[in-house]
This record gives structure tokens, sequence and C-alpha cells, in this order.
């Protein structure tokens, strides 16, 4: 019997900024259609790790596969071929303020996929409505929406063009506790129905627990510890206790620079 | 501290920008020649460019030649040499001061607002958001803006001319009591095709640096609020710097015997 080619394949991937070296060799596997959550603290490299997979930065060293092709150092034109399978949830939503909200979630349509403008705008009002919000709302300008909000048009945006891999960026942060559930529960939901992988990177438990198939969790740029969500309260792994439970004290040490 | 090395150290770091600079122009022009276009958002910019900067870049025209008819008069009235006043203006204002002020003016309009634009974008992940829409961001924020800026400059710098002479034209005539057939008639056989042409290419490659300082500088900004406020200052600083420069450099190309 053959093995299933991972969706997401990383095998050592190393990646530095001057003389700080952020990621580590770091491997990792997303399988198709899993959900797979990589819990970290700040600076531990896991933005890093996700716009490596993204293309926004090139690897020091190290092998990226998607659908077993090998995406290090591919021209940019057939990058741009792979990045059509992606959709993405940043951290901030990263609207474009200069447009208007339907034409934020019809952006990859209309220029990525060269949909006529009426078409594109029908299916970014649908969109809009898979994530709760109203038509009314795809006319107004991004700085009139509240971050939840935001979130949301972000969201409708990373799923309009139907992409087999999802990415999510700390997608609760900024929220407060019931809005960032609702968030999740829309992440779930969404990934579902587009039976899309997913890969979400993120350092609120309840988000983790949520939205995960698989957790792993990243340290010093290398994962330390990963497997199913429900492992995750019996890891076995002290760097993992501590995290998930939030504690000051343990194996993980808070890098403060003195002013 | 050894003394050289700091000397070694900002070397560097100015070849480092020159090269940083040159890729980016290099990448930036491809994309204005490579399909696809974005006609629309060259189109909003040359509505941004060209339409809102009319009302500076006239002002500064007409002030402008106003003041180069009431000075030359008061320089050349000492060798009763006041005839060469519509000279003066119109060669002036072509060929050097409607180019070089049209450009100072639209880098200060326009290479800011670019560079807060674009600096914005990219400390709020929204140019990373680009890519992962399949769009590329050279393609999609650089190119419309380098294209308009390149086409409008020209427009606004013939614009300034007509403007300029005329400002000249109003105070030589109504303040210093010329004959107006006259002024005009000396105004226009002193014109050659090139004056114009000379200002016109001018107006041109200003275009083309206000649009690529505004672009690179945003581009590259980072560090939140002040790194777009940093960048803004710059795009205008070394656009201004660099108008001034190759102006020179432009003249003596066409005219230098």
């Amino acid at each position: 019997m053959t093995e299933a080619v991972p969706k997401i394949s990383v095998r050592g991937l190393h990646k530095s900024f001057g003389p700080k070296h952020v990621l580590r060799g770091l491997d990792l596997d997303v399988g198709v259609g899993e959900s797979l959550v990589v819990i970290g603290g700040s600076g531990t490299g896991k933005s890093v790790l996700l716009k490596n997979i993204l293309g926004l930065l090139q690897p020091d060293r190290g092998s990226i596969r998607i659908d077993g092709q090998e995406v290090v150092g591919m021209p940019r034109a057939e990058r741009e071929q792979v990045n059509r399978k992606f959709g993405m949830l940043f951290q901030s939503a990263a609207l474009f303020d200069s447009l208007p909200v339907w034409e934020n979630v019809a952006f990859g349509l209309i220029q990525g996929k060269g949909m006529d403008r009426k078409a594109a705008r029908e299916l970014a009002i649908e969109k809009l409505a898979d994530v709760g919000l109203t038509a009314d709302v795809g006319n107004l300008s991004p700085a009139e929406l509240s971050g939840g909000m935001r979130k949301r048009v972000g969201l409708a945006r990373a799923i309009a063009t139907t992409p087999e891999i999802l990415f999510f960026d700390e997608p609760t942060t900024g929220l407060d506790p019931i809005m960032g559930d609702v968030i999740n529960d829309l992440i779930v939901h969404c990934v579902r129905q587009l039976g899309a992988t997913a890969l979400s990177i993120t350092h609120d438990m309840a988000s983790a627990r949520k939205i995960a198939d698989r957790i792993a969790m990243i340290y010093h740029g290398e994962i330390i510890w990963h497997g199913p969500v429900a492992d995750i309260d019996s890891s076995g792994n002290d760097y993992v206790d501590q995290f998930i439970h939030g504690r000051a004290e343990g194996p993980i040490r808070m890098e403060v620079r003195s002013a | 501290m050894n003394p050289l090395a700091a000397v070694g150290r900002t070397f560097l770091g100015f070849l480092e920008v020159a090269g940083r600079l040159s890729t980016f122009a290099g990448i930036s022009v491809s994309h204005c020649v490579r399909p696809p276009f974005y006609p629309r958002l060259i189109w909003r910019q040359i509505v941004e460019i060209g339409y809102y900067s009319l009302p500076v870049v006239g002002m500064t025209a007409i002030f402008t030649g106003m003041v180069l008819a009431l000075q030359s008069y008061t320089g050349f009235s000492r060798f009763n040499a006041e005839g060469a006043i519509a000279n003066v203006v119109v060669l002036s204002i072509t060929r050097e001061l409607a180019p070089v002020l049209a450009g100072l003016m639209v880098a200060g309009r326009i290479g800011a607002a670019m560079a807060a634009e674009i600096g914005t974008m990219s400390v709020t992940e929204q140019i990373e958001a680009l890519s992962t829409l399949s769009t590329n961001p050279y393609k999609y924020l650089v190119a419309p803006r380098l294209i308009a800026a390149v086409l409008m400059l020209p427009c606004l710098v013939l614009v300034a001319d007509i403007i300029g002479v005329f400002g000249g034209y109003v105070i030589a005539v109504h303040k210093l009591g010329f004959n107006p057939a006259v002024y005009l008639s000396r105004s226009w056989e002193v014109l050659e095709p090139l004056d114009v042409i000379s200002g016109l290419t001018k107006a041109a490659f200003f275009g083309f640096l206000v649009a690529l300082m505004g672009c690179y500088h945003g581009y590259h900004s980072r560090g939140g609020a002040q790194g777009v406020g940093q960048a803004t200052t710059n795009a205008v600083v070394s656009a201004s710097i660099l108008i001034l420069a190759s102006n020179y450099l432009i003249t003596e190309m066409f005219f230098a015997r």
C-alpha cells in the first residue's frame, strides 16, 4: 500500500534574519483535509513558518512541498499558480482600504481568476452571507467595520476562490472571547464546507482546541511536539504543559530584554 | 572606533541601497511593458496625478512667470535691455522652470501620497495579501503609478508652460507697459521646438523619478506609523534631489555645445 502524499510537507526548514536564527530545521506534515494548528509563544517562528510556505519569504535551506511538488526555488510564474490553491486570513485581516468590502472579497476572483465584475460581486455577496454579513455591508469601506466584521470579511475573501488550502494567522487575536468563538465556529464551518486543508497558527488555546484536528507546538524554530488535539492535555511534554496552562514557571523562559 | 570603518560602512550602505533601488526599478519597468495591464488602475492614477495636480502646478507656473518678468525687468532695465524680458520668460519657463517646479510640486503632492499609501499597505500586510491572492504587487501597485506619472507630467508641464508664459505676459503688459503684440511676437520668435521638447522630456523623466521614489520608499517602509512617516519624507527628499541633479544632466545632454 502506498502512503498518501501530504498536502503540505516541510522538511529541514531553516530561516535566519541576520544573526537571529528563527527556524532551525523544522519538519511538519499536514494531511489532505486535515486541520493542523501550530501553537507557540511570540517570536518562536510561527509567522515565519507560514510566510515561508506561502512564498512571502524565501527559506535559507530546506524543502516545502505542496501536493508533493517542491515550491522552494520555483519560478515566480509557477509559484503564482501554486498560490491559487491558497486562501489566507491575516491577523489584521489585511483588507484593502481603497476598495469597498465586496471588492475585497471578490479580489481573487476578479484579479486572480479574471471573473467578470458583476458575477464576482454576486459571488462576493454570497460569501459575505456565508460568514454572517448582510449584502449592504458589501458597499461599506473597510474603515467602517468593527474588528469582528473585518475578520469575517477577511474570512470571506479567503474562501471566495474555493481554495484547497486555508491558512489562518492568529484568527482570534484582538477579538473579545465571544467574537473569537464566533470566528472559530465560522472557520470550522468554512473549512468543512470547502473540504479544505487548514493550517493555522495561534497562541489562543481555546481557538486551537476548537479548530484543530491535530496540534503541533513550535519552540525555538522547531516542532517539539505534535499529536491529535485530544492528546494535548496528556502530551507528557513539559513545554507543552507550561504553554497550554499559561504558566510563567517552567522550562520555557520568556526572553525579556532590559531597556 | 576606526574612522575608516565608518566610511566603509556608509559606502557599503550606499551601494546596498543603490542596488536595491536599481533592482526595484528594473522589476517595476519590466511589469510596465508586460501584460496583464490594469487600465482601471492606470486611469485612476492618471486622474490623481494629472487632473488633481493641475491647480497646484498652474498656480506655481503663473506666479513664477509673473516674478520672472518682474525680476528680469529690474535687472535688464539697468542695461536698457528690457526687450529681452519676453525671451527670458519663455525660455526659462519652457526649458527649466516649468519642468523642475512641476516635478518638485508633484513630488510633494503625489510622491508623498504614494509613499504613504503603499507604506501603510506594507505595514498592515496588505501587500502580502495581494501576493496570496495571486496578484503581483509590482504589477498592481507600482506599474500603474509609473505609467501614469510618466504620461501625466509632460501634460502638466505643457499646461505650466502656457500658464507661466501667460503670467509673464500679464505683468509685462499690464504692469510694465509692454505692447501686447510685440511681447507675444518676441516670445514666439525666440521659441524653438527643442525648448519645449527638452522640457517635456525632462517632465517624463521627473514623473518616473517621483513615482519610483514614492513606490520604492513606501514598499520598503517598516515599523508602523513612524516608518510610514519616514518613508514619506524620504520619498519627497530623494525625488527632489534626483530631479535637480538629473535636470542638470538632461540640460547638458540637450544644450551642451
